[in-house]
């Protein structure tokens, strides 16, 4: 199963590192890809109406917690996902949305 | 046994066992369906067969590969039907499979109503509408809510099976906690009573699967010690009845040694859990022969032990109340009162009872009014009114 983490929390925290948790995740082989993230502040949010395309300055939620980066897992299934994202450090001072992707279809 | 009785027992196992062979939870539920609605148009003619739910589950597997063969287009489904059809006679009755279902439907990253809702669908056999009607909602709310638990499972990837050592200390928890709420909701609530007996039912299933978890056996102690008194707790008119005017011929005697017998057994395994103190708790008001008799002292040092929430808080202030008199109770009430327990409901009502136990008349009368604003059961309604009564007359 494949999952992403996505993983929020104040921006203080943003450059505390990963405390050995994406060491050990890559020895385990469960990560396949990910990225910590600038700050909200940078971001640019894009809307298409009507062919007009509008531009916002800043992230499209307005809330305290920000998602700071984002992993990719490939694991058994949600206990072990959840076992992932309970040990990554920002799980002990922010949150980690844990979702499920969508498959793709493997009947050929 | 009846037609009925057959499908409360094995309706859980049939689905467990579906779920178990084609890991897809609408697809098992139809087909144990179907396979109940076939025994009740064979078995009459027939004869009931000597092993009930292995029929069952043989026909309800039947009907899955049925199914499966007609929608079968991918090689996916071509091998899953390829695995179901390998056991020519379905490995029927695996105790695992209904603990593997318990754990599954009780899973914490479902919600909680989802819980109870799913276990309540998929391990006891009640219909939709009958779950819809035990929680006031929808027909169609319930539907769309259990319907939502089943997707998340399956595109979540929540594993059916009973969680590996390192996590039942959290799992079982979990699961114990979906059997009490279910309870309470019918214990709280007579028109909704057989909602504590399909809690008792699950239960007893949860203790013959895990004989070795002693707070299994606490739970169902204190379930069945407070079911016994189910009876008098409510008068003909609907009131509650405290313990202090329970008629104790009433209750269920046997059911109480039931309890008293299986949590005496939990105990002696050590480390008693919060099931098993309030099964203990339970135990001091069944086996006291009137409500004077009650050992009080030792009840309160029970309340002790217990995570001291706002209701826990509460009992032990009453304990001690009833042991060292009303005026000790009455002041650590007011004690609670000033603090974390300001805005709880039960609060008015038991300094009520105190103030009256004082002979304060004219406090308790204020204090039974404001109680009486803030009851939530027709029944507690009822049974503040009556004391109400008492004391303003006597104020």
């Amino acid at each position: 199963m494949k999952y992403l983490l996505m993983i929020c929390g104040d921006e203080s925290h943003a450059n505390d590192g990963c405390g050995g948790w994406s060491e050990e995740m890559e020895r385990r082989g469960v990560v396949e890809g990910g990225a910590g993230l600038r700050p909200p502040t940078e971001a640019t949010t894009v809307r298409v109406r009507d062919d007009e395309l509008m531009l916002t300055d800043g992230p499209f939620a307005e809330t305290k917690e920000q998602i700071g980066g984002f992993v990719l897992i490939d694991c058994a299934d949600l206990d072990e996902a959840i076992e992932i994202a309970a040990k990554h450090p920002a799980a002990g001072y922010g949150t980690i949305e844990i979702r499920p992707l969508l498959e793709t279809p493997v009947d050929l | 046994m009846t037609f009925e009785e057959i499908y409360r027992q094995e309706w859980g196992q049939v689905v467990a066992t579906l779920i178990r062979l084609t890991g897809d939870w609408e697809l098992a539920e139809e087909c144990a369906q179907e396979a109940f609605a076939a025994a009740l148009q064979k078995w009459p003619s027939d004869g009931v067969p000597d092993k009930p739910g292995a029929w069952l589950t043989t026909t309800a597997r039947n009907r899955a590969i049925d199914w499966l063969r007609r929608e079968a287009v991918g090689a996916a489904k071509l091998r899953e039907l390829a695995a179901i059809g390998q056991e020519p006679d379905v490995q029927y009755d695996v105790p695992d499979d209904r603990l593997r279902l318990m754990f599954t439907c009780c899973h914490p990253a479902l919600a909680m109503e989802a819980r109870v809702a799913l276990t309540l669908r998929t391990l006891a056999g009640l219909s939709t509408a009958e779950i819809a009607r035990a929680f006031l909602v929808p027909e169609t709310t319930m539907s769309k809510r259990l319907t939502r638990a089943k997707q998340k499972i399956q595109h979540a990837g929540i594993p059916y099976r009973v969680p590996p050592a390192h996590l039942l200390p959290q799992r079982t928890p979990a699961v114990l906690a979906v059997l009490y709420l279910l309870f309470n909701e019918g214990y709280s609530d007579v028109a909704r009573s057989n909602l504590s007996g399909e809690a008792i039912r699950l239960a007893r299933l949860l203790v013959q699967l895990m004989p070795a978890e002693p707070e299994a056996a606490g739970l169902l102690a204190l379930m069945l010690l407070h079911d016994a008194r189910r009876h008098t707790r409510v008068a003909d008119d609907g009131a509650l009845v405290t313990l202090d005017d329970q008629d104790r011929s009433r209750w269920d005697h046997q059911q109480i040694a039931e309890g008293v017998d299986l949590l005496d057994s939990a105990l002696s395994s050590g480390g008693a859990g919060p099931y098993q103190v309030q099964a203990a708790i339970a135990a001091c008001h069944a086996t006291a022969a009137t409500a004077a008799d009650t050992d009080w002292p030792q009840i309160a040092g029970l309340y002790a032990q217990l995570p001291q929430t706002a209701v826990v808080s509460l009992n032990r202030a009453v304990a001690i109340g009833m042991a060292d008199g009303p005026a000790v109770g009455l002041r650590i009430v007011d004690e609670l009162a000033e603090g974390p327990l300001a805005d709880y409901h039960l609060l008015p009502a038991t300094r009520a009872d105190f103030l009256r136990r004082l002979a304060r008349w004219p406090e308790a009368t204020t204090a039974y009014k404001e109680a009486l604003t803030l009851a939530t059961t027709d029944a507690e309604r009822l049974y503040l009114e009556k004391r109400l009564q008492e004391v303003s007359v006597r104020g």
